[in-house]
């Protein structure tokens, strides 16, 4: 740590570390923009829901139930359980961050964990300033709400070939996201196939068919990760 | 307030509470390992969950979908970054609509 305005130095270098995750926020954000306004929601809805949400899969399942005319119980829990991964990556941070950090500074700079800022924070080298994580957590709230605003607001612009293929996207990250660690892991690989099994059953065996979508994918979420949990503990293999 | 304006702070608030809760109050390790395992593993059963079968209605037409669920798969082996297999799937499926 410098002498010479150490607040500012880390502001800057946590907006570098940042600024690329901003970039890959922005197709996605695009398509949630075009998907919302697509669903009837106004584009200054579609730019709210992204500042004041600033997540993929919750938001996306949260403003698909929207428009599904969904009610609030089933919005909220949906998008809490999908949320409930930021626990363990809030719970991780509060390790990895300087103890001297205020609670206030900590209700701040916390509304910006996302997985990606996650990850960043997670391998830097010693303990995280506030203004560091502030650095970081900036380009991504504006990359997200840009890219928002750029797909609500060209939405009706778009030939609809290209919007249509533009569905795919977010689940290409998710793809992206969850295929380099099931490679490694056999555990969270039959994890993840449990889920989708599960989420399968719900929804095509006409028993279950009273289950909404929302509800679908909570039950799956739940025991899928139980199984995985109760089958495939994860050993501590560091200590601090 | 409008109906969607509710839904909308109401997901908001739910996204904030667990970003904030335990980096605000808990100082210490969480000592369950099975707790731990459980919170380790939902964003893998949740992103599974909510890509399959899913994906497939994404584009309006499955056949476009399917092929562009496989490139997405086949560039997400290989390890490649999240903007990289976003943009290979939908090149593909924007190519696959001129075929069917």
């Amino acid at each position: 740590m410098g002498t010479y305005l150490p607040n500012k130095k880390d502001f800057v270098y946590g907006f570098k570390r940042g600024f690329p995750i901003a970039l890959g926020y922005i197709p996605v954000s695009f398509t949630f923009g075009l998907m919302a306004v697509n669903g009837g929601i106004s584009p200054l809805m579609a730019v709210f829901i992204s500042l004041t949400n600033l997540t993929s899969a919750g938001q996306f399942a949260g403003t698909n139930l929207i428009i599904e005319g969904a009610g609030f119980f089933e919005i909220t829990l949906t998008t809490f359980i999908i949320n409930i991964r930021y626990m363990l990556m809030s719970l991780s941070l509060s390790q990895k961050i300087n103890p001297g950090i205020s609670l206030l500074q900590r209700l701040i700079f916390g509304f910006g964990i996302t997985d990606e800022t996650f990850s960043i924070a997670s391998v830097e080298k010693g303990k995280l300033s506030y203004y560091y994580m502030m650095g970081l957590i900036t380009g991504p709230i504006v990359g997200w709400s840009f890219g928002t605003a750029l797909g609500a607001f060209t939405c009706s612009a778009l030939p609809q070939s290209i919007s249509n293929a533009m569905g795919i996207a977010l689940y290409a990250m998710f793809i992206a996201i969850i295929i380099p660690p099931a490679r490694k892991s056999k555990s969270i690989l039959m994890i993840i196939l449990v889920s989708i099994g599960i989420n399968m059953l719900l929804k095509y065996i006409p028993l279950f068919s009273f289950i909404s979508s929302g509800f679908r994918v909570i039950i799956a979420t739940i025991l899928g990760a139980g199984t995985g949990a109760a089958l495939w503990p994860i050993e501590d293999e560091r200590k601090e | 307030m409008s109906y969607t304006l509710i839904a909308v702070l109401l997901m908001a608030l739910v996204t904030y509470i667990p970003r904030v809760l335990p980096i605000s109050i808990f100082r210490k390790e969480i000592k369950s390992k099975y707790i731990k395992s459980f919170l380790q593993y939902v964003p893998y059963a949740v992103l599974g969950a909510l890509t399959f079968p899913d994906i497939i209605n994404s584009t309006g037409n499955y056949k476009t979908a399917l092929f562009g669920t496989v490139v997405a798969l086949i560039l997400a082996y290989m390890e490649k970054s999240l903007v990289l297999v976003a943009l290979g799937s939908i090149l593909t499926v924007l190519v696959m609509g001129i075929v069917f």
